[in-house]
């Protein structure tokens, strides 16, 4: 049986897997990808062919515009492909909506490429599934054991009994566009918001992708077209970049919140001029990044991005080899993503 | 423990007076006595224990965590008690701490050796929020920007008009936790608590700065004139069995200024200020600034930066209140009180004749000796009311000194003006380089602001985090009131309230002033 650094390498361009001639997450414009999920970092314009799950392939229809890929194709959940050598299928990684992890098979050696995942339940993204493999690929964005991530309901309180506290104020959440905004708006509903949700413009599009693949967010309606006292006692969401800037300035009051994984220290949460943080993430935590290692029982890890040396380290006191796959140009948007 | 570790995480964000305000009414509608009571008492700092030192985490946390593991996270956080809270590792079934009070009980019971293993049992059964307010509570740190007169509102609006947060501030330093009784009383369920013999604060009369209008229609046989001293305005309070001396927020600095303390020899309650007083020439304020910034003084601090109290009114003779009389009425007391007990370390401001507004113009700009800010102009008929009624007393601080000074960073504000970069780090020429002098975060408009705020984003250098260094090329006029000389800028000097008193975007960078300039307008002392 092969060793998988035989057949799947790091070069400039990305995650390349030689007998399968396709690059997966890749950094820059190649000939064939496969994608785990639609973020900018690990989704980049210009690949000829792109093959990822459905919704994935909505998503980057919607961010990048139709033009941006030569060709696309979907593959269904668990479903078989074989490219040149290489049997390959998609796993539900649970971080946005069509998160997909990428099994890889060459010559009975198996590797998982998990992208970015999280193990808690999300109402808008499948569940992660874990696959039994050689190597398991992982991402490593919160992995110090600081990072916990408490449950996302008692977050939504928090939000809930602000909103309560102050009524005259408008509450305005910075989140990342594509995954955050319509899980917050998901767990808002589920605690029982039922009044209009403002979203900035950049949120406005992907809110009615996830709409139309099948996830209810419900009365959603654009900031600029709000009246101010529309705004007072309103959740509005937008991205982390606009919250405490100028595009704040219309709102009435506002609180100025967040919610990432970042929010659970307080110099990031402070740093940002966040008034009330809420620790969301979509990404695992220190716990569910080692219960996953332990879950797929790989004997080797490969870390693609973040804190990998506390993961590394803590990997190989229970005998599991790592190693740093050092790519550069992922978790770019982590204090925004995650 | 959660309620209060709940509002610590709230109040520790939250930068407005209101909602902080907001915050504390909530917890102390909703929290039960005695935990609100202690809680009061930490957020105040009336809570003074010290149960453990960092170490003490340290090695809890040691004995618990990887020690890679460790590094990497406090690497990471840069604060021990929030690494220690974030990854301490829960352990189900362990006993949740009881609420604050028997928290706060069982600390200072416990003996030394057995609060290690007490502690922790509360950590393994707690979440990082109230881990985090444990170990804040046990190293004497909480750190939430709620000052004690910030509660005392906040139970004013407990009180819905029943009582004033002034009302509050009279008995205030009577009471001692959990203030049962207080809450009794703010609630309408109970009697105004009796401070009995206590040396309790009374809320000081303030002035408003006097506008040209005000100065206008000022009658000047009707008010009375006195320098304005730059040092801090204290209270002086003293019964049969105590004495207190507190700054103008009610806050108890006794135990830093000793000195004053002995030489209170007396019963009653005076209002004066705090100066460094060598030879009797008072020191720049930077001088009792190193005062204050200590909470006790060694015995070369107390040698080398002696204290001294010019007193201007006297609020109770004895247990006499004279707050009803007149100004002068009371003048007349403090002058007679003076003369009878002349008490060490302290002198009466002197009164300052004048007969025309003219004549007090000229003494107000003739005055250029450091300690001197300008004047204080009070009505011979007002009695001592508190807080800042309209009218009655002025402050007409002298013409402020004025550079022309290089904006070179900015930082955005807080709250309301959190989207705005408005505090501004300006500079002045030293050869070809340009050296900070100081900082500035008031003094402009609303469209100043605007303009101050475009042009930053528009001329940005650099960022470090949320600071942005911006191109050398505006030139602010600073108004400030003092220059005095500084070891610890890298200029040599240090401005008394620098703010923004207009842009001078017509003015080109270089002709902005040089660093000589301003230190040849160090004023002398005395």
């Amino acid at each position: 049986m092969p060793h998988p650094e035989t057949w799947l390498r790091v070069t400039p361009a990305g995650l390349w897997c030689e007998p399968g001639g396709f690059f997966i997450d890749p950094l820059r414009a190649v000939d064939r990808a496969v994608i785990t999920h639609a973020h900018s970092d690990h989704a980049r314009p210009g690949h000829r062919a792109v093959l990822a799950s459905a919704e994935t392939i909505a998503l980057l229809r919607t961010r990048l515009g139709a033009g941006a890929f030569g060709t696309t194709m979907a593959l269904g959940w668990g479903e078989r492909l074989r490219l040149d050598e290489v049997t390959l299928w998609l796993e539900p990684a649970g971080h946005v909506l069509g998160a997909a992890q990428v099994a890889l098979q060459w010559r009975g050696s198996r590797v998982v490429v998990s992208g970015d995942y999280k193990r808690v339940a999300d109402p808008t993204a499948r569940g992660f599934v874990p696959v039994a493999c050689d190597v398991f690929v992982t991402e490593a964005t919160f992995a110090l054991p600081v990072f916990r991530h408490p449950p996302p309901a008692q977050e939504i309180a928090r939000l809930l009994d602000s909103v309560a506290l102050f009524p005259g104020r408008s509450h305005v959440v910075g989140c990342y566009a594509l995954g955050k905004c319509q899980r917050l708006i998901a767990l808002l509903r589920a605690a029982g918001w039922d009044r209009p949700i403002w979203l900035h413009g950049a949120h406005v599009a992907l809110c009615e992708t996830y709409a139309a693949l099948g996830v209810p967010l419900g009365d959603l309606r654009p900031a600029t077209q709000a009246a101010a006292s529309d705004l007072a006692g309103a959740i509005v969401l937008a991205p982390p970049s606009a919250i405490a800037d100028r595009w704040a300035r219309r709102l009435a009051d506002p609180v100025v919140c967040a919610a990432s994984g970042w929010m659970r220290v307080r110099g990031r949460a402070r740093q940002g001029g966040v008034e009330l943080p809420l620790v969301i993430s979509d990404h695992a935590d220190w716990d569910e990044l080692n219960a996953t290692l332990d879950e797929v029982g790989a004997p080797e890890v490969w870390v693609t991005h973040g804190r990998e040396e506390a993961l590394i380290h803590a990997a190989g006191k229970r005998g599991i080899t790592g190693r740093a796959l050092r790519l550069l140009g992922y978790g770019d948007e982590d204090a925004a993503a995650a | 423990m959660i309620a209060f570790a709940a509002l610590l995480e709230r109040l520790a964000f939250t930068p407005g007076r209101h909602a902080k305000i907001a915050l504390l009414r909530r917890y102390f509608a909703t929290a039960a006595d005695p935990d609100r009571g202690i809680g009061l008492a930490a957020l105040t700092g009336e809570l003074r224990f010290t149960a453990a030192r960092p170490g003490l985490i340290r090695d809890l946390l040691a004995a618990r965590t990887d020690p890679e593991l460790f590094a990497l996270s406090y690497d990471y956080v840069g604060d021990l008690a929030e690494t220690a809270a974030l990854m301490w590792p829960a352990a189900p079934g362990a006993a949740a701490p009881p609420g604050l009070a028997a928290v706060v009980a069982a600390l200072i019971a416990t003996p030394k050796a057995e609060l290690p293993a007490m502690l922790a049992g509360w950590l393994d059964a707690s979440d990082a929020s109230v881990r985090l307010a444990l170990l804040k509570l046990i190293t004497g740190g909480l750190r939430v920007g709620v000052s004690a007169r910030l509660a005392k509102l906040a139970l004013a609006e407990r009180a819905e008009g029943r009582v004033s947060a002034d009302a509050i501030e009279e008995v205030w330093h009577g009471l001692a936790p959990p203030y049962t009784a207080l809450f009794a009383w703010v609630e309408g369920r109970g009697a105004r608590p009796d401070p009995a013999g206590a040396p309790v604060f009374r809320p000081p009369m303030l002035a408003h700065p006097i506008a040209p209008a005000d100065l206008a229609a000022l009658d000047p046989a009707a008010f009375r004139a006195e320098w304005k001293w730059d040092g801090i305005r204290v209270q002086l309070v003293a019964t049969a069995g105590a004495r207190r001396l507190y700054s103008r927020g009610a806050e108890d600095i006794s135990v830093g200024f000793p000195e004053i303390v002995a030489a209170m020899d007396f019963v009653g309650v005076l209002d004066g200020e705090l100066l460094v007083v060598r030879d009797g020439v008072v020191a720049p304020f930077a001088d009792l600034q190193l005062r204050l910034n200590r909470r006790t003084a060694g015995a070369r601090l107390l040698r080398d930066h002696p204290a001294f109290v010019r007193l201007y009114d006297i609020l109770f003779d004895g247990s006499e209140d004279l707050r009803a009389l007149s100004f002068d009425a009371r003048r007349a007391r403090l002058e007679a009180w003076s003369a009878r007990l002349r008490p060490a370390r302290m002198d009466l401001s002197p009164m300052i004749g004048f007969a025309t507004l003219a004549e007090l113009a000229a003494l107000r700009d003739g005055a250029r000796a450091a300690a001197i800010e300008g004047l204080m102009l009070k009505r011979g008929d007002a009695p001592y009311l508190p807080g800042r009624p309209r009218g009655l007393w002025w402050k007409w601080k002298r013409d402020p000194l004025t550079i022309d000074a290089v904006l070179m960073y900015a930082q955005r504000g807080h709250g309301k003006r959190s989207s705005f970069y408005s505090d501004y780090t300006f500079g002045l020429w030293r050869g070809a380089e340009l050296v900070p002098v100081g900082k500035a975060c008031s003094g402009f408009t609303d469209q100043e602001l605007v303009f101050l705020d475009r042009w930053v984003r528009n001329h940005t250098v650099a960022r470090f985090g949320p600071v942005r260094e911006v191109d050398k090329a505006l030139v602010l006029e600073v108004a400030f009131d003092a220059a005095q000389p500084s070891a610890r800028h890298k200029s040599g000097v240090a401005l008394r309230f620098p703010r923004i008193a207009r842009l001078r975007p017509d003015k080109p960078a270089d002709a902005a002033d040089r660093l000589e300039t301003l230190m040849a307008s160090i004023t002398p002392r005395g």
